[in-house]
């Protein structure tokens, strides 16, 4: 709501972001470096060569697919916390159907991939939501919980069954070739699933933004009540949300394993579904948000690991920064609200991710009026 | 009467000049009001008199904007509940604060406890000393929420006891209760006074207050109209609630738009619902309604109005029952299915039948989006068409682009009315629709009413205003306890008998 929020979003996560820097000065003093220099290094050094500006957008690329399902869950408020496994399931689909695609030409073979992928993470995704839909019980124990589940699904695979019959390491069987994603610049490892995490994040904007059922999904994330009685499926939507959530993470899982790893592995997601939590908050579950956001984050990855090689502090201290990040921007996000609910609005949203969800209704507003 | 102080003894509690105001509503205007010692003191009043508000300020849960407040004849400052506490004074709200999960004996240690050791035995002991002294029997050891709401409301009296208070004030304590918890309730008032307390009974039920009180004080729109002992004639107690006087109040409705003999629009026949508690709420409920006519429920709130509402608007599940709209039958329809039978839908919460953080134009689309698209699409232009010609049209004070959550009351109102106007219902189900509304809003809301009656169609109207429903009904019914205590036109309506049958008087003969 516009005339009630004294700072507008982006500045808001401007300025989270500096605070964030102030922070984590700390940290990297005590590691011996210079936060500045350290800063430098994260954020404007991986832009600086073509070769590390790849990277950027191949870091980004999971975390595009898990921003985007965590933000249409949230929109919708559905408490999707699952993403993680929801990945792994989309991956294990991918690895499975990978080796068995062989002798079907790419263009068959990747959409059989996708579908499979997505497929798997809806179906991840679909016991929860018929739990919370149907008695009521809450979302975001239910599919948090699944995380653990599905990794040692992805473990008992790989020590079991999937085992690679001739490393004997714990990975699976290399997928066939057609079912690889092509790497779109030689030399780079920028692959196929960028361009997919592009069009999704598109489409996902289009449906939000311009459709009947994206306007419903979003008033039922901002007053249930007020939806269930204009006649909107609650339930139904809900519902919809989540299985569109779970199989948008079903993709990301596919397109690590089909772009990046060619098969199922352990340590195949560093917690891409929970950096998708991240990356849909920082980006006040929208889409252009999620970008951003996304890139962002995939920039601090690359430029964490470079200061840790150059400046010799910790990898981690990436971590320390998208963490303290993440906290920075709830807080400025809740001292928003709490100001804006003083000036006495009733009709304020109850919830940090409420008024996360309303940062896109001027923008809608504007669109609707070109 | 049994006052006991009445020869130097100071009064237990004494409010003077007692003033709040919340926004425009003047809630409390210098209220005076004595309580003795040993005796049972009524506060009776209409729903919005002002009766909550000024023992919210007696026990500092809301600060007035003027008075003194007297405790044994000393000036107190109040400003919160830890002092009211401290002064001697506990209150019983309608909504108990127990720890539900907590035993009876946890749960009265919480309210005390000082220092690091929790004592539960001691906590123990003086639960069943208090049992026997007043009679007020609760297991300690038993969980709070495997209490009847009746024990849970023994154990919220025993808490205020517990801290040693000497006024307890009451608020509605029977709106809760079975008959037979009613009875145990006032066997324990009548201990406490016995021992010297005094209570405060907040109530709108004359029955109770002949049954168990000693004086009653009545509140009228925020005034005090005056104190009369408790056996003060029924008649004269209505009168003194619900007001005599008509002013200012012409009955616009002259010509009657009801044709004999037409088909109801609405018929609801042996309808129960049960409310949020699993409580009956409506019980066996006929009522029909013809085609241009208006028919105006009265009664205080908490007598099944909510659920009449929820009922006919596809948001609550009638237990029993048939509602037929146009011979349709819709018991159990949900929202959507209620729209396509051309119910129109204005409950009394506003906010929550709208969509707060979109912006006007939207909302006003959110029943209908299915005719707002154009392929896969929103049609934005059509949208913004829509709500251009009806911003207009109903003189909503506000930019289509606004979201709904920051305009006026009166406006939110006017974004309803238009929302189910433009459908041209054949139903209209209208709840408080002017409450908190400026005159001018207040005049544009019931205009609309009757074009809408003259338009043919039947129209629910259910409203705490009295001079509301006199003014715009056709015929009156009023509901008590989930039934409906009486009913009449509008020509034979009078204030006093409304009042009685209110008041659960339904014996009451009219004069």
């Amino acid at each position: 709501m516009r005339r009630i929020s004294p700072w507008s979003t982006p500045a808001l996560i401007g300025f989270a972001i500096l605070i964030t820097f102030a922070i984590t000065a700390g940290p990297i003093l005590l590691a011996g470096a210079s936060p500045i220099e350290a800063y430098y290094r994260f954020v404007v050094s991986p832009l600086t060569s073509e070769v590390s500006v790849l990277e950027v957008l191949v870091s980004a690329t999971p975390i595009l697919f898990t921003g985007a399902a965590v933000a249409i869950a949230f929109r919708a408020g559905y408490w999707n916390i699952g993403a993680e496994g929801q990945l792994l399931l989309g991956a294990i689909a991918a690895a499975g159907l990978g080796t068995v695609v062989g002798g079907l030409p790419g263009f068959v073979a990747l959409p059989i991939m996708l579908a499979g992928g997505a497929l798997a993470g809806a179906a991840w995704a679909f016991v929860p939501a018929l739990l919370r839909v149907r008695f009521g019980i809450d979302e975001v124990v239910t599919t948090l919980l699944l995380n653990p589940v599905a990794l040692l699904l992805v473990n008992g695979l790989l020590h079991g069954p999937w085992r690679d019959p001739i490393s004997g390491f714990p990975e699976s069987q290399r997928i066939a070739a057609s079912a690889e994603f092509p790497t779109l610049i030689d030399r780079s490892r920028l692959h196929l699933g960028f361009p997919i995490a592009l069009v999704v994040i598109a489409i996902a904007w289009y449906v939000l933004a311009r459709t009947p059922a994206g306007l419903r999904l979003r008033a039922v994330g901002l007053s249930p009540g007020g939806a269930r009685f204009a006649g909107v499926n609650v339930s139904r939507t809900l519902f919809m949300a989540a299985l569109v959530s779970g199989a948008i993470a079903g993709l990301a899982g596919v397109s690590e394993v089909a772009g990046i790893q060619n098969r199922l592995t352990g340590g195949l997601s560093p917690g891409y579904g929970y950096t998708g939590i991240v990356v849909a908050t920082l980006g006040t579950l929208t889409m252009p948000g999620v970008l951003l956001a996304a890139l962002f984050l995939g920039d601090l990855t690359v430029g964490a690991s470079s200061a840790s090689r150059a400046l010799g502090i910790p990898s981690q201290i990436g971590a320390i920064v998208q963490g303290a990040l993440l906290l920075t921007t709830v807080a400025l996000l809740a001292l928003r609200r709490n100001r804006a609910s003083r000036a006495a609005d009733p009709g304020a949203g109850g919830s940090v991710a409420g008024d996360v969800a309303t940062g896109e209704a001027p923008v809608a507003a504007e669109t609707s009026s070109a | 009467m049994t006052v006991a102080g009445a020869g130097g003894i100071p009064p237990a509690l004494e409010l003077r000049g007692i003033t709040k105001r919340f926004g425009d509503l003047l809630a409390n205007d210098a209220v005076d009001l004595t309580v003795e010692r040993g005796e049972v003191h009524a506060l009776l009043g209409e729903n919005g008199a002002g009766k909550t508000t000024v023992m919210r300020i007696a026990y500092g849960l809301t600060h007035p904007d003027g008075g003194e407040i007297l405790i044994d004849g000393t000036a107190r400052s109040i400003r919160s509940p830890r002092d009211a506490i401290g002064a001697g004074i506990g209150m019983v709200t309608q909504h108990f604060s127990l720890v539900q999960p907590m035993s009876v004996a946890e749960n009265l240690a919480l309210g005390r406890s000082r220092g690091l050791r929790l004592d539960l035995r001691e906590a123990s002991r003086r639960a069943s000393r208090a049992a026997e002294r007043f009679g007020i029997r609760v297991d300690p050891a038993a969980r709070v929420a495997d209490l009847s709401v009746g024990q849970q409301q023994r154990v919220e009296i025993l808490k205020a006891l517990a801290r040693d208070c000497r006024i307890l004030i009451l608020d509605e304590p029977t709106a809760v209760l079975v008959p037979d918890e009613v009875d145990a309730l006032f066997d324990t008032l009548r201990s406490l006074v016995a021992e010297g307390l005094a209570v405060v009974f907040i109530s709108h039920k004359l029955a109770e207050v002949a049954a168990i009180c000693d004086r009653v004080s009545v509140l009228r729109r925020g005034r005090m109209v005056g104190t009369v002992a408790g056996s003060t004639d029924e008649r004269e107690l209505a009168r003194m609630m619900v007001g005599r006087s008509t002013f200012g109040v012409e009955r616009p409705v002259d010509a009657a738009t009801v044709s004999a003999g037409a088909e109801p629009v609405l018929r609801i026949r042996g309808l129960d619902v049960r409310g949020p508690q699993g409580l009956p709420a409506l019980s066996d409920l006929d009522l029909e309604i013809a085609p241009g006519e208006i028919v105006g429920v009265a009664g205080v709130s908490g007598n099944g109005q909510t659920e009449l509402v929820e009922a006919l608007s596809g948001m609550r599940r009638p237990a029993r029952g048939s509602i037929s709209v146009d011979g349709a039958e819709l018991a159990g329809a949900d929202p959507q299915r209620m729209m396509g039978a051309r119910v129109g839908r204005i409950p009394e919460d506003r906010h929550a039948s709208l969509i707060p953080a979109l912006s006007v134009a939207y909302n006003l689309v959110m029943e209908r989006l299915d005719d707002f698209r154009r392929g896969g699409r929103i049609d934005e232009r059509a949208i913004a068409d829509n709500a251009a010609q009806l911003i207009e049209r109903f003189d909503i004070r506000a930019s289509a682009n606004d979201p709904v959550g920051t305009l006026s009351g009166g406006n939110v109102q006017k974004v309803l009315l238009a929302r189910v106007l433009s459908r041209d219902p054949r139903l209209l189900v209208v709840s408080q629709p002017t409450r908190g509304l400026d005159i001018g809003a207040t005049e544009y809301v019931r205009s609309q009413l009757l074009a809408r009656r003259a338009a043919g169609a039947a129209i629910l109207l259910i409203s705490e205003d009295l001079d509301e429903l006199l003014a715009l009904s056709d015929r009156l019914v009023v509901l008590y306890e989930g039934r409906i205590a009486g009913s009449m036109s509008a020509a034979e309506a009078d204030r006093e008998r409304l009042g009685m049958l209110m008041a659960g008087r339904g014996s009451g003969k009219a004069a």
